[in-house]
């Protein structure tokens, strides 16, 4: 029964499961790690309390996502070889070298001082342990820094050629690795990082300030994320339209099926929403502002788009699945943005951290900035097929000599897997929350049982355990 | 376009460099896992939180290695890459699953309470095992030699599932536990080191029994390998590796038998580095035995070169703070998972 089955098509759906399972993790601690640096900064700097507690807490929700992430992104190490190996073998010279500095500068940093920042508390001095997690943070961004070129590369190639048995050479590695949409993707994909963060902190914060709970460690969760909110989601608005742009001028394609555009036309409207229809090449339906289209990505009111129907059909992207992802981005990102706006405001009246209902909105867009970020993948990542390469490799062309049974019985396996492993992390991470920041007179991290006594007596009655 | 091409045997170079990320992973990713093979059988539930406890800075770092093993082939061996995933397909995810399931062990079993900490205890160890095990038949697979047609790999889905493979796996299962136990010697006192010496003692006999017949099969599957090892000169120059083999072999068994603490470690270490050069000798000068030398699979000299100037620099630097991270933890593992030690 598994010879019917398409690997190249089954292939494509087990890694865009286990990159997209795996994109959550670092989407979170990529701005996690960055935070932790500004809390414990503040911690060292002001001496007060609150802000070791509030790292303290957040550092084991930080181990629990990181270990996560770690151990799905072992996966995808492997993954261009197992089910990619043409792929692997035909690029190999390109984006080898991008991968192996990814590990030597970065993976190497974090994995060794995420033990001192875990573990490493009564070992080494404040400083150092403010190092390690510096350390870590940047880990973090070199990490981003070297994936999303290499990623960037296969939308954008530069800096190659095309040998005469079918291998991509080198030609110039400044051009590779600074290929023409490497800068916007970086970018628009670390400030993601940092909202995702932003509104997971904040949703936690508003649920404690709702709740009445650790009020003083909820006042400076929600307060910094919603500074995130108000200075960086707007931000990301403006990133987002320069990747637009660059993607208009490298792959007019991508930008057609974003807008669900099938006729070349000047002046063309923006379709809010439409139900684009692959084999009759048109919008079954359509709410239509006029020439918005054509003013955001020409400047022009009257600026030609360039419609599908100028590709043959082999080479057009499948537009149904850019057109909604991108949709569900920009959506959330404009409610991002309007919540910035609302803490703005409230803050103004002095009531950020009293409002009752803002903070059940908060709560409610806790889970925002996964959903943008792994929509936004999808646009950019389903937008370039038919295409591995763009305009070089077709993905169909470079899958292994495996079959498609082999193929569907690991995606089984890591859809098993992935799921119970997920449940588990999103357990025990509600119920990190749920026992909130730890004053000095509860149990220390994980002390499984052991009685010890506490650490710093004075320190907890001062603090008193409720804090409110 | 700068290159070494000219006066630097590149892939040589590279042969080296992954040849000996991947045998830093061996070693170190070897303690932790045994550490998991070994962990249900500890006698209380004390020894096992020391046990954990001694790796949880560790195994994250430990790991990264593997992920420069594959990392660093697919940059400066493609073809290898390309030929080897698919040929261990099964094998690999399989490796992959246990990892995981051993992985998020180390989190989530301190933060469940009860009942439910005995889950994460054998997801530990049954992630452990299969992940070793995995690794054993491809290594098994690896040195039997494999398909090749053109640039792809040629065989089947289970040309890795054979008894000699089998017999790897559980060959470095015994291994992977040795260096648990001698670890946990070095890093646990009391109750939790005898236990640990103890199933030393007795595991380091399967390790000999193995050794023992894996070196025996091997010249008699492969008559190139034969060739290789009991030709003249060739055999007197490698001779040390199998002498030195059992020099270790024999100290290790009289210092089990005193209360030293570190050497053990240090000895199980040379007789994995002796094997690992065996290996190495037995498969040169093959990436793809037997049929892609290193040079037939090697990355254009371009790649390799830019990929040199910057590892000549960050490997001396990713060893010093890996060992800083090991001097940072030194002493014995508490049982507390306050600070790990």
């Amino acid at each position: 029964m598994f010879d019917n089955l398409d690997p190249v098509f089954l292939a494509r759906v087990q890694f865009a499961f286990t990159v997209a399972y795996h994109i959550t993790f670092p989407a979170f601690t990529i701005g996690l790690a960055s935070w932790l640096v500004v809390v414990e900064w503040r911690w060292l700097k002001t001496g007060n309390p609150i802000y070791e507690q509030v790292y303290r807490m957040w550092v084991k929700i930080f181990a629990v996502t990181f270990g996560m992430g770690v151990v799905s992104g072992v996966v995808l190490s492997y993954q261009f070889g197992t089910n990619w190996s043409v792929f692997a073998d035909q690029v190999g010279n390109v984006l080898g070298p991008l991968l192996g500095y990814e590990v030597l500068t970065a993976f190497f940093l974090e994995a060794s001082f995420l033990g001192i920042m875990l573990f490493g508390w009564n070992r080494v001095s404040k400083k150092m342990h403010f190092a390690a997690t510096v350390i870590v943070a940047a880990g973090t961004l070199i990490s981003a820094f070297w994936i999303l070129s290499a990623n960037s590369w296969m939308q954008t190639p530069a800096g190659f050629r095309e040998g005469v048995d079918g291998l991509l050479y080198p030609t110039d590695w400044i051009q590779v690795i600074f290929n023409p949409s490497f800068p916007f993707r970086f970018v628009h994909m670390v400030t993601a990082a940092y909202l995702t963060t932003a509104f997971v902190v904040g949703g936690i914060g508003g649920y404690y300030l709702w709740r009445g709970l650790h009020v003083k460690h909820a006042r400076i969760m929600f307060g910094m994320a919603m500074i995130m909110a108000i200075f960086v989601a707007p931000l990301q608005l403006l990133f987002g339209d320069l990747h637009g742009q660059n993607t208009f001028k490298h792959q007019p394609a991508k930008v057609a099926a974003i807008e669900g555009i099938w006729e070349t036309e000047k002046g063309a409207g923006l379709r809010l929403f439409a139900w684009p229809d692959q084999i009759e090449e048109r919008n079954r339906f359509e709410i239509t502002i006029p020439k918005l289209s054509s003013l955001i990505l020409t400047h022009e009111l009257d600026g030609e788009v360039k419609g599908l129907k100028s590709w043959a059909r082999i080479d057009r992207p499948p537009v149904g699945v850019v057109f909604w992802a991108f949709r569900l981005m920009v959506g959330l990102g404009m409610l991002m943005i309007a919540t910035g706006l609302i803490a703005l405001v409230l803050h103004f009246k002095k009531k950020l951290f009293t409002t009752r209902w803002f903070h059940i909105w908060c709560m409610a867009m806790t889970p925002a900035g996964f959903v943008a970020v792994v929509s936004g993948w999808f646009v950019t990542e389903v937008g370039r097929q038919p295409y591995i390469v763009f305009n070089v490799l077709r993905t169909s062309e470079t899958i292994s000599p495996v079959a498609g049974g082999t193929v569907a019985a690991s995606l089984a396996a890591f859809v098993i897997t992935y799921g119970l492993v997920f449940t588990a992390g999103a357990y025990y991470i509600l119920k990190l929350i749920g026992k909130g920041p730890e004053t000095a007179d509860e149990d220390t991290y994980g002390s499984h049982g052991v009685d010890q006594p506490p650490l710093v007596t004075d320190l907890a009655t001062e603090t008193g355990r409720k804090d409110v | 376009m700068f290159s070494f091409e000219g006066f630097l045997d590149l892939p040589l170079i590279w042969y080296s460099l992954i040849g000996t990320a991947i045998l830093m992973y061996v070693l170190l990713d070897g303690f932790d896992l045994g550490v998991g093979i070994l962990f249900p059988f500890a006698p209380t539930e004390d020894c096992r939180n020391r046990m954990m406890n001694s790796i949880a800075p560790f195994w994250d770092g430990n790991e990264t290695w593997l992920v420069l093993g594959g990392g660093g082939l697919f940059a400066a061996f493609p073809l290898a890459y390309a030929v080897l995933m698919p040929a261990f397909y099964i094998p690999i995810i399989l490796m992959l699953l246990g990892l995981i399931f051993r992985g998020v062990a180390f989190e989530f079993r301190f933060k469940a309470t009860g009942k439910s900490r005995r889950i994460w205890d054998y997801s530990f160890h049954f992630g452990s095992l299969l992940a070793t095990f995995m690794q054993g038949m491809q290594l098994g697979t690896f040195v039997n030699g494999i398909a090749v047609e053109g640039r792809s790999f040629a065989g089947g889905p289970f040309d890795w599932l054979n008894a000699f493979s089998v017999m790897t796996g559980v060959a470095l299962v015994t291994g992977y536990a040795l260096l648990g136990a001698t670890w946990t010697i070095m890093k646990t006192e009391g109750e939790t080191q005898e236990w640990a010496r103890k199933s030393a003692k007795y595991v380091m006999l399967y390790v000999a029994l193995f050794m023992g017949l894996v070196s025996l099969i091997m010249p008699m599957m492969n008559s190139g390998i034969k060739e290789l090892w009991f030709s003249l000169p060739n055999f007197y120059f490698l001779q040390p590796m199998p002498i030195l083999s059992l020099v270790f072999f024999v100290m290790l068994w009289r210092d089990l038998r005193t209360d030293r603490q570190f050497r053990p470690f240090l000895l199980t270490l040379g007789i994995f580095l002796m094997n690992y050069i065996g290996i190495g000798v037995s498969t040169w000068p093959f990436l793809v035995p037997f049929r892609l030398t290193l040079w037939d699979v090697a990355a254009t000299p371009e790649s390799q070169s830019l990929l040199l100037v910057g590892t000549a620099f960050l490997l001396p630097c990713v060893l010093a703070y890996t060992g800083y991270c090991f001097w940072v933890f030194r002493g014995k593992a508490s049982h507390e998972h306050d600070a790990a030690y």
